[in-house]
């Protein structure tokens, strides 16, 4: 009989070499001082870690899943609809989870103190959204397709156009903030955060597709975006198991 | 089944503070709950300079050790404590949780783990978020499974002190006295 030490906990693999990008990445000024230095710890994934915060309808407003309504007035640019689905390595989706997104204008200026070039601010845009994920793990966002902008990393540095994307899963091992990119943008290739990633392959999953059958006729442009999660590790369970007989 | 791929990290960037924070993300607990303390501190870049733009989120067990979670295999905690805070840094770096104590824990192999918390920090120049965890300098912290794995000189990095309203904990990304960060 199991003890109560003895649980068998889900075990939540790593991901494949060259998903994430590197901590220290001399593109990437700001790096320089902020990651570091010693080695990692391995932490085992014990209660804390496996479980999360499981964040629900309670933190969304009317209008939080459509940035283009949150003004009396309607924001200037191209109306777009992004959505996609939530889903762990296995492709069970994560469902009734909480989605952040917060992005740049159209013309490239985000709504901060620290933003000052020379774009103007809109005043019906706050560039800031949040949704739940609905049980088949799919969100969907009304939005305006943000701009490119200006930044000081290199010469003549821009950022392609992105939209920050906040998702917890269901373990603190599965929190992610990402970004989502367009298809075929020009700038990916002076922009050092964008190629951080090592795996070419990984590095186009943050790319969003363009989708007609989500483009809404004479209203908006449609994006397909999904979001995949650490997966649950089938191969240590089967161990954790045969430790039990 | 199918193994999808998974999507990578990128940073938050330096606009955060526009997209992630909640007026009531700093409270774990309502202002007001008995036992209730801060854990206040700053986070400081390589240099020794305040970070201003980065973010601390927090994930602990309630006070009885329990969680409101599903794979939680000795049950979900029947509680609607939320166990999750986030705070962005002010401009001199600085944040705030107001939290109550967790409880111990099972750790693997018939260990017990002491009162912990869970650590994200995100922020402008971090690609990735980096994870750590807060211990307690009033608590007893022996045979805790996870600070035995942790170099001697380092262990007091993970460890905040008692003070007037609670705790303080620092984060220091790099350099002298650098905060252990995990691999999860």
């Amino acid at each position: 009989m199991a003890t109560p030490t003895e649980f068998r906990l889900p075990r939540y693999g790593e991901d494949p070499e060259g998903t994430h990008p590197p901590l220290d990445f001399s593109g990437y000024g700001s790096t320089a001082l902020r990651h570091p230095k010693q080695d990692l710890v391995l932490l085992p994934q014990m209660l804390t870690e496996v479980t999360g915060p499981l964040l629900g309808p309670g933190r969304l407003g009317e209008h939080d899943n459509d940035l283009t309504r949150q003004h009396a007035g309607e924001p200037q640019g191209q109306r777009i609809i992004v959505t996609g689905r939530l889903l762990d390595g296995e492709g069970r989706p994560v469902r009734d989870s909480l989605v952040e997104i917060w992005q740049a204008n159209a013309g490239g200026r985000y709504r901060h103190t620290g933003d000052r070039w020379p774009s103007p601010l809109d005043p019906n845009f706050d560039g800031v959204g949040r949704t739940l994920t609905d049980s088949d793990g799919r969100y969907t966002f009304t939005t305006i397709k943000p701009g490119a902008y200006p930044w000081k990393n290199h010469d003549n540095a821009w950022r392609p156009a992105h939209i920050h994307f906040s998702v917890f899963g269901s373990a603190f091992t599965q929190r992610l903030v990402t970004q989502m990119y367009f298809p075929d943008d020009p700038l990916f290739s002076q922009d050092p955060i964008f190629n951080s990633i090592p795996d070419e392959k990984a590095r186009q999953r943050m790319v969003s597709r363009y989708d007609h059958d989500i483009t809404q006729a004479e209203w908006a442009l449609g994006f397909q975006f999904d979001i995949v999660l650490r997966g649950r590790d089938a191969s240590v369970f089967e161990e954790e198991e045969e430790d039990e007989d | 089944m199918t193994r999808l791929l998974p999507t990578p990290s990128q940073t938050v960037g330096p606009y955060l503070s526009i997209g992630l924070p909640w007026p009531d993300g700093p409270h774990v607990v309502p202002e007001g709950t008995p036992g209730a303390f801060w854990i206040r501190g700053t986070v400081y870049d390589g240099n020794g300079d305040p970070v201003p733009d980065a973010m601390i989120e927090t994930w602990q067990a309630d006070p009885d050790g329990g969680f409101c979670h599903p794979d939680d295999p000795r049950g979900a905690a029947n509680t609607e404590f939320r166990g999750f805070g986030r705070c962005p840094t002010e401009t001199d770096g600085t944040y705030g949780i107001l939290t109550v104590l967790p409880g111990v824990l099972p750790g693997e192999g018939g260990t017990t783990q002491a009162r912990h918390i869970d650590v994200s920090v995100f922020a402008r120049g971090l690609l990735h978020r980096v994870v750590t965890r807060i211990y307690f300098e009033d608590q007893d912290n022996s045979g805790d499974p996870v600070l035995a794995t942790v170099p001697e000189e380092r262990r007091g990095t993970l460890i905040a002190a008692k003070t007037g309203d609670g705790y303080r904990f620092d984060v220091r990304l790099q350099g002298d006295g650098e905060t252990v960060f995990f691999r999860v």
